[in-house]
């Protein structure tokens, strides 16, 4: 190969070349890290929220006027939507996971102010809680219609049993969460809970949050003016059964104003709507720079083949073949990308420990950097291909023609 | 000469349109990678009143939990309904308020019409002349109305177009929650962004439907649409035991014309906590803070972090467009080396050849910047269009972000076009004329 005389052409003229090894430098780094940013989101957006969303829709009754009598309603309610048919199962509750508002609360299992609490979300169902939710038990029983009770408005009072996920359990027992099960727990420092049963899944309602998983299901129906009633249909009915359920609710009194139908899939868009804009503009980010970077190797190999082109005529006359020449040029991109590259690689990293730093976003794959380097490679070599093939064709005759 | 050299720049872009338009290109989208961000980052960061924002002050008193505290610990970000209460009524500073979001049912007076819920303020009269409420009808109310816990209303102007059709309500009745109010003013379009008054429940939602004194509220019982938290649970049960407890909701502002009164008010602060120390509340050391608007706004980080990430990439972006910029002008201008050379030897100085260049170098910065204000339009519909509702009042531009883009294109083609410019003025005239 004739890597040293191109090397030593190169040098000879080089603010072409590293300017354009430079820009493959910082395309590189951006897309790196863009692409780390791009995984970490859409991890986050592929965690399962632990129910079954594609069926769930919920929707809130806001009631008001002297006469309302918001207990009788609810269980009527309750009683109207659970007889519909299509639907699997109903419960009022106060959130659903990813809505973005709830509840949360502290747990321990040592009474007392002094010790430390676990932050925990907080869901009121009753005994049909866990299949309206489709949540797993992995140990203990679901609630009895016995074990629900009525929560006035500023009530403080808290029921005996609770059920906590598995990832709230592990909080709380690190040892052995299946250790919490039958164990006492304490909310508000001192007022003890039974835990009869663990679930294996369920999300918090703000997706942001650490504990994302530490949840708690309570069983309690709320009295707070607005409820929210939690609807899971057979598959395929959802879309049908969402204006009928309304409509139900809202002929049978007019004493409420019914508001927010929302299915759990347009829950979990919203929730992640940030997100999914971020990635979606990164990605934009990513190919328009590739495009670019390509777009500046062409038009400045193009340059350089013109400038040229009597010394290529030179050479073909010489007697150097049509490959030769293309070759040259390839090899030439070639270096001028590896240093590129090289550089970018240190970019990228540097950016990245610094991002990491500054954002707290989550280090960069190992794999990430080669693959982006062989990437641009390539790219590179392909940018260059059609200038280089341009110089190919040059007539040995041009050398004997002056400009 | 300017003409004759915008003239030949137009000449020169001419002759090699497809490296023109790369060039202009690769500046534009450079230009308009960047400002999109800029603008969001912009409307985020803006100042939402800007002619008193230093006067006016978020108020922290310290009620938590002593647990978990450290000297780094701030203070919590609203205040319970005792510390609201007690500062209303000592009135230290020029105008106070405390304020808190709602929820209303609003009964239209036609029968055919259903009720609808509107998102209410309850808050004090110094609302209105504290945050400069725009009027169209009326006003706020008096301060005896707070007191007398009388049932007034300001709406805005939404309300007013719905309820009455936009005309001048003010004297006619509405009826939320079953109570009857009196409209006392219609407010004119008002959009704080960002919502500077209650961070805490979102900066960028929008300002509410009506507003009604903070007493009628409490003393209703309203419903409390914000957030809610309590480090410790009510003693006893009831709304009585609520306001009584160490639950913060209420946002609190203070109107403090300058440094003294600032000063005073601090100590105001401080003695109070003291005060309520020797009552048994406020378990932690002396932690109180005054911010006003603005810094309140970094404090609560009301500019995204991505917002702040997609900032530094786009630098980055509009980096690698000014170095393709570099590169192609480069290739541009040495390729008029034959040119160059003829000119110089024909006694063209370096200077004017330099202006020259430059003035050619501005026109692609020009039209890139153009271009690049027409792809931040679209950039900035997309990312609407990818954000949705939490963008709707971000993805505007004013006439300075559109200053700034002209500006920075300019700026950024005539640095670039600094160093090709310079290398083509080197070009020794003697060299080309030989080959030619």
């Amino acid at each position: 190969m004739e890597i040293g005389p191109i090397w030593r052409a190169l040098t000879r003229n080089k603010t072409g070349a590293i300017l354009i090894a430079l820009q493959i430098a910082v395309t590189l780094a951006i897309i790196v890290n863009a692409v780390a940013i791009i995984q970490e989101r859409s991890r986050l957006m592929a965690r399962p929220s632990g129910v079954d969303e594609a069926n769930i829709f919920y929707l809130s009754s806001i009631g008001f006027g002297d006469d309302f009598n918001e207990r009788v309603t609810i269980q009527e309610d309750l009683d109207a939507i659970r007889n519909t048919p299509g639907v699997v199962n109903a419960i009022q509750s106060n959130s659903v996971p990813l809505r973005g508002g709830g509840w949360s609360m502290g747990l321990q299992t040592e009474p007392g102010s002094e010790s430390e609490s676990s932050g925990v979300a907080v869901y009121f169902i009753d005994e049909h809680g866990l299949d309206t939710y489709g949540l797993e038990l992995v140990a203990g029983e679901n609630f009895t219609a016995g074990d629900v009770n009525w929560r006035e408005p500023q009530g403080v009072e808290w029921p005996d049993k609770v059920l906590l996920t598995k990832a709230m359990a592990e909080t709380l027992f690190p040892d052995d969460f299946m250790e919490a099960l039958g164990n006492t727990v304490y909310i508000n420092g001192n007022e003890p809970m039974t835990v009869t049963g663990i679930i294996k899944q369920m999300q918090a309602p703000w997706n942001g949050w650490n504990g994302v998983e530490r949840v708690m299901l309570v069983p309690q129906h709320t009295l707070f003016g607005s409820t929210r009633y939690i609807v899971r249909t057979e598959p395929g009915e959802r879309d049908r059964l969402m204006p009928e359920i309304e409509e139900l609710l809202a002929e049978r009194s007019r004493q409420r104003i019914i508001r927010g139908m929302t299915t759990m899939e347009e829950t979990r868009e919203r929730s992640y709507q940030g997100d999914a804009g971020m990635v979606g503009i990164l990605m934009f980010v990513v190919s328009l720079l590739t495009a670019i970077t390509a777009l500046g190797i062409v038009g400045l190999a193009s340059f350089s083949v013109s400038r040229r082109t009597r010394q290529i005529g030179t050479r073909r006359a010489l007697g150097a073949s049509k490959p030769a020449i293309l070759r040259y040029f390839m090899t030439e991109n070639f270096l001028i990308s590896a240093i590129g590259v090289v550089v970018g690689a240190a970019l990228a990293i540097g950016l990245n420990m610094w991002m990491v730093e500054a954002f707290s976003l989550t280090p960069l794959g190992w794999y990430l950097v080669p693959v982006a380097m062989v990437l641009l490679l390539i790219v590179g070599q392909v940018a260059v291909l059609g200038p280089a093939r341009r110089a190919a064709s040059v007539p040995p005759a041009v050398a004997t023609r002056t400009i | 000469m300017f003409s004759y050299y915008i003239k030949l720049g137009w000449l020169s872009i001419r002759r090699n349109p497809i490296l023109s338009i790369l060039m202009v290109s690769a500046i534009a989208v450079g230009i308009g990678a960047c400002m999109t961000v800029l603008t969001v980052n912009y409307l985020m960061s803006s100042n939402p009143i800007p002619h008193k924002s230093d006067q006016l002050f978020y108020v922290q008193v310290d009620s938590w939990d002593a647990n978990g505290f450290d000297e780094n610990t701030e203070p919590v970000d609203q205040l319970t309904y005792i510390d609201a209460t007690n500062l209303m009524k000592a009135g230290k500073a020029f105008r106070q308020v405390a304020s808190n979001r709602s929820g209303l049912v609003l009964e239209p007076s036609n029968e055919d019409e259903r009720p609808f819920l509107v998102d209410a303020r309850t808050t004090h009269a110094d609302f209105f002349p504290m945050f400069d409420l725009p009027f169209l009808y009326g006003s706020g109310w008096d301060k005896s109305a707070d007191d007398a816990q009388e049932q007034v209303v300001v709406l805005s102007r939404e309300i007013n177009e719905r309820v009455f059709g936009g005309e001048d309500s003010v004297g006619k009745r509405v009826t939320m929650d079953g109570m009857n109010f009196r409209v006392v003013g219609v407010i004119d379009e008002w959009l704080p962004v960002p919502k500077f008054y209650d961070v805490t429940n979102g900066a960028f939602n929008l300002p509410e439907d009506v507003y009604i004194p903070f007493s009628v509220g409490v003393a209703n019982q309203l419903s409390r649409n914000g957030n809610t938290n309590c480090w410790k649970e009510p003693d006893g049960e009831g709304f009585e035991a609520f306001l009584a407890g160490e639950c913060v909701w209420i946002q609190f502002w203070a109107e403090l014309r300058n440094e003294q009164e600032k000063e005073a008010y601090m100590s105001f602060l401080n003695a109070y906590a003291e005060e309520q120390k020797a009552l048994g509340r406020f378990p932690r050391p002396l932690n109180n803070r005054l911010r006003n608007v603005m810094e309140w706004m970094e404090h609560q980080e009301v500019v995204e972090e991505d917002a702040q990430v997609m900032l530094w990439l786009s630098m980055l972006f509009l980096l690698v467009c000014l170095l393709n910029t570099i590169g192609l002008l480069l290739a541009k201008f040495l390729g008029k080396a034959g040119d160059i050379g003829l000119r110089r030897a024909l006694g063209a100085t370096k200077g004017t050849l330099f202006t020259q260049h430059l003035i050619e170098s501005a026109m692609i910065g020009l039209a890139g910047g153009i271009l690049g204000l027409f792809l931040t339009w679209l950039g900035l519909q997309g990312v609407q269009h990818l954000f949705g509702e939490f963008l709707t009042n971000l993805a505007e531009m004013d006439w300075v972000m559109v200053l700034t883009a002209i500006g920075l294109a300019i700026v950024s083609a005539l640095l670039a076009g600094l160093y090709p410019t310079w290398r083509a003025c080197n070009i020794a005239p003697a060299s080309q004329l030989k080959s030619q």
